[in-house]
């Protein structure tokens, strides 16, 4: 398996091409915890007008039923209204769709918005319902059972983790 | 001690019972996800799919309009079904017994149990019966707990105090009947709170209560002075003359609630109830309805901490 | 009828006997000990090496629940439980449904447990007329019939004048009234001992002093009328520290206490155990440990199993809800080893507690080993593991807060009159 890009290089790349999908209508979500850490990047890069939302789907997972209610979920916060907007939902890395699917049912909860787009850092492969992204940084191939996931450290710099999963 | 009948074997709740024997974490746990869920009750779509098929039954053996509304509206913003059972008027009148009654309920596939109660600690021995499935929430049981209300006390103390290691709290009125207290000053000592004062005449205080880790004080003036949250309890009509007390007249004037009296504790106290208010005997209005008052918002920090608790027990 | 017991440790609480021998009962009684019983003919011989031989246990306080409450046990069952446990005599206090307050139901009474030829039965008549607390009952008849006390089981008279002339009229009759202390008001409401535990669990609380303020009124009303008084189920310290300084004083009084009681503190009750509801009810961990030594010391004569069985429909309810009391008759052998172990008594001293010393209290002359004393004999095996499970127990009460523990002392054979009424290999 190849290496593991660096996070960091991939941003300007992405904000770069989401530049010209940008409208007055447009505004960013980041879905918690790497998604959140990602759109507080993307989101003073594009110079957006509607303040940054982020989102914790744990109130609308499909493994509830099987995991329970996640530990310290984060408070969903939209300081905009949804309605008309073209959304850019971000998230670091998209894999079975799963988290997706739960963000755009909990979105639609919060009004009707003219588009969504999804944006991702990477994106995995291994989709398990008919989601992709409209913006990827990289694409990569990861062997079931490990775990790709963003890291932040403490200045802020953005990395890749690769770990087994539990 | 048995070991606590709330917890599943990996210490996750699997019942709420009571707040006492709940570890630290677990009731940090529950105030954060209200936390949460206060956001989603901001919303206009004040609804998550969490409980999307279950089914919450409401079972009041002793009627309360009001806190019986509060679990409905957190189960169906959980999506949760929930069927309202007021027991007090049905089954219990024939005769039938209280786990007979359980057990036909969970043949019609209940996934929770919504518990109010006369008698201390019948929601444990309903817990000791239930199917491993099953849940169950206690609403209230005679003078034992109210876990829900003590956690959305602390909810409230949370949001305007921050640290509750710096805290001094005042429970003032009748702690002898009283579930709310009881639940209160378990989650306080659990949190760390360093002074919890219990206030009321002798008659109202029941035996041995310091060792609940609360200092007792008889003069409410006292008592009062410095708190930075005052907690005043209900005082139930059928005991506010007898041999308790000899009038409710005479009780708002030892231990009710005056602005003057308010002015003793820090400028920045806040002062809670858990409803419903006998204006005049426990609480002077001017103060009920006054800037430190935050009496409304404990309502409505109610149902997000009650959605929580209903979505932690569930998921397990 | 000859039988020889054989080989066994014979224990004698009455003289303090415990040391190897040979039994023999013939006619009902004791007929020889040791070597006059060595080599007796006999019809049937039990073989006791290396259990116990000691006399019958005579528990003061047993309900079986007849009549009325044939629901919840019968005389059958609680007979057959009884001589299981070891016990040979009992005394039935008169809370049955109708009361014992008439010289027919008493009489019926013994001859429904005469016909069942088990332990021997001991009818307590109620002292005041459906235990109400405001008529005398018709002692001298009740006493003819069969009655060898009067008491109010767990129904204190309020009044005081009646309780007065009550043990006035007792005494006149040189009657034995044995009754509670507890006063009906401070008592009221309340399902727990008042102290940490019930605060905590949001349980009524019953005060201490609701114990020793009816316990100083009996005694005193004992110095004025000088009653033969039995105090039954002493609860607290406070109360023994009464007794003692009332007994040093001379007044004709004993007591005693419910074998739970001296195990068994508030604590026990956990999470709203309903086995755990008792009258009295269990108080602190300091007033177990009072019993516990004032039953070592003699300040309290005897243990009792307080037996009160009760169904589940009754028991299976939340703690305030829940009827009192517990299981006893086949947990009073193993609970008294335990307490005499822990308390580091020898095994005579320890039988003492349910044998002679209750003996004594009764008026009869069983509770001992001894040449042409009654043939009521246990042999018992004091190190057998009993696992305290329903199936196990005889009595149709399976109310135990014992449920699920292991007691040591098993019976293997329990003689009334001489006549074997239980075997167990």
């Amino acid at each position: 398996m190849n290496a593991l890009p660096e996070a960091e290089d991939l941003l300007q790349p992405l904000v770069d091409e989401l530049r010209a999908r940008v409208t007055p209508a447009s505004a960013m979500i980041g879905l918690y915890t790497g998604g959140a850490w990602l759109a507080e990047r993307l989101h003073p890069m594009l110079g957006l007008r509607e303040p940054l939302g982020l989102m914790d789907i744990a109130f609308y997972r499909d493994d509830y039923h099987k995991q329970g209610l996640k530990h310290d979920p984060k408070r969903t916060r939209i300081p905009f209204d949804v309605e008309g907007k073209d959304l850019l939902l971000v998230d670091d890395v998209l894999y079975t769709g799963r988290t997706v699917r739960a963000a755009m049912n909990e979105l639609f909860d919060y009004g009707r918005p003219r588009s969504i787009a999804l944006v991702v850092l990477a994106d995995r492969g291994g989709r398990q319902l008919p989601i992709c992204a409209q913006h990827c940084g990289a694409r990569l191939e990861v062997a079931e059972g490990m775990r790709l996931r963003l890291k932040r450290a403490e200045g802020g710099r953005l990395s890749f983790e690769l770990e087994h999963a539990a | 001690m048995p070991p606590n009948p709330q917890l599943n074997a990996n210490g996750e709740l699997q019942h709420l019972l009571s707040i006492e024997g709940l570890p630290r974490e677990i009731l940090i746990r529950i105030l954060d996800t209200a936390e949460s869920f206060v956001g989603v009750t901001e919303r206009e779509v004040k609804k998550v799919p969490l409980l999307r098929g279950k089914s919450v039954f409401n079972l009041f053996f002793e009627s309360s309009t009001r806190t019986r509304t509060t679990f409905e509206i957190a189960a169906k913003r959980l999506s949760a079904d929930v069927i309202n059972l007021n027991i007090a008027a049905s089954s219990q009148s024939k005769g039938e017994s209280l786990l007979d009654t359980v057990a036909n309920l969970s043949a019609m596939q209940a996934d929770m149990f919504v518990v109010r109660h006369a008698s201390s600690g019948a929601p444990f021995l309903i817990a000791r019966h239930v199917k491993p499935h099953e849940h169950v929430i206690n609403a209230g049981d005679g003078r034992h707990a109210h876990p829900t209300q003590g956690l959305l006390d602390l909810y409230t103390i949370r949001h305007y105090k921050k640290d509750f290691r710096e805290l001094t709290v005042a429970v003032v009125g009748d702690v002898l009947h009283s579930r709310v207290a009881r639940s209160l000053i378990h989650g306080l000592t659990t949190l760390g709170v360093p002074e919890v004062r219990a206030i009321g005449p002798q008659t109202l205080m029941p035996a041995g209560v310091e060792a609940l880790g609360v200092r007792v004080y008889h003069d409410v003036r006292e008592g009062l002075r410095d708190a930075d949250v005052v907690v005043m309890l209900r005082l139930q009509n059928e005991r506010m003359s007898g041999a308790l007390l000899p009038s409710a007249q005479e009780f708002f004037m030892t231990y009710g609630l005056t602005a003057e009296r308010l002015a003793l504790a820090k400028p920045a106290a806040i002062v809670m109830h858990p409803g419903p208010m006998n204006r005049g005997v426990e609480i002077d209005s001017s103060v009920a309805d006054g800037p430190h008052s935050v009496i409304l918002p404990q309502v409505t920090f109610g149902i997000a901490v009650r959605m929580a608790v209903m979505s932690m027990v569930a998921g397990h | 009828m000859r039988t020889l017991i054989r080989n066994g440790r014979l224990v004698d609480p009455a003289s303090g006997r415990d040391a190897p021998g040979d039994l023999l009962l013939a006619e009902g009684r004791i007929a020889a000990l040791d070597g006059d019983a060595k080599g007796a003919s006999a019809d049937r011989v039990i073989d006791a090496t290396g259990l116990v031989v000691a006399p019958g246990l005579i528990d003061l306080s047993a309900r079986l629940r007849e009549p009325g409450y044939e629901f919840k046990a019968t005389l059958e069952s609680e007979m057959d439980a009884a001589v299981a446990g070891g016990i040979t005599s009992l005394a039935c206090p008169p809370d049955t449904d109708p009361p014992l307050d008439e010289p027919g139901l008493v009489d019926m009474l013994r001859r429904r447990a005469k016909a069942l030829a088990r332990a021997r039965v001991y009818p307590i008549g109620a002292l005041t007329a459906k235990l109400e607390g405001e008529r005398l009952t018709e002692m001298a008849q009740l006493a003819a019939a069969g009655c060898v006390a009067f008491s109010q089981a767990n129904t204190p008279i309020t009044n005081t004048q009646v309780l007065w002339r009550a043990l006035q009229y007792a005494a006149t009759f040189g009657y034995a009234v044995w009754l509670r202390a507890e006063d009906r008001w401070l008592a009221q409401g309340g399902v727990a001992h008042d102290g940490e535990v019930a605060t905590r669990l949001g349980l009524a609380g019953i005060p201490v002093f609701a114990e020793t303020v009816a316990l100083a009124t009996l005694l005193e009303l004992v110095r004025s009328t000088g009653t033969r008084l039995h105090v039954c189920r002493l609860s607290s310290a406070a109360g023994v520290a009464l007794m003692r300084a009332a007994r040093r004083e001379g007044l004709p009084i004993s007591c005693d206490v419910g074998i739970h009681h001296v195990h068994l503190s508030d604590r026990d009750l956990g999470y709203f155990d309903a086995q755990c509801r008792l009258e009295p009810p269990l108080r602190s961990q300091r007033d177990r440990e009072a019993l516990a030594k004032a039953l070592a010391d003699g300040v309290i004569d005897c243990a009792v199993s307080d037996h009160t069985p009760v169904d589940d429909d009754h028991k299976q309810l939340p703690f305030g809800e829940a009827e009192p009391g517990a299981t006893g008759l086949e947990l009073l052998l193993p609970l008294a080893l335990k307490w005499g172990a822990e308390q580091k008594l020898g095994l005579a001293q320890t039988l003492a507690r349910v044998t002679s010393s209750p003996a004594r209290i009764l008026g009869v002359g069983a509770g001992r080993i001894a040449a042409q004393a009654p043939g009521d004999v246990i042999v018992f095996d004091p190190a057998a593991d009993f696992r305290i499970v329903p199936e196990a127990l005889r009595s149709q009460g399976k109310n135990s807060p014992f449920l699920g523990h292991e007691l040591a002392g098993r019976v293997r054979a329990t003689l009334v009159a001489g006549k074997v009424v239980f075997e167990q290999p």
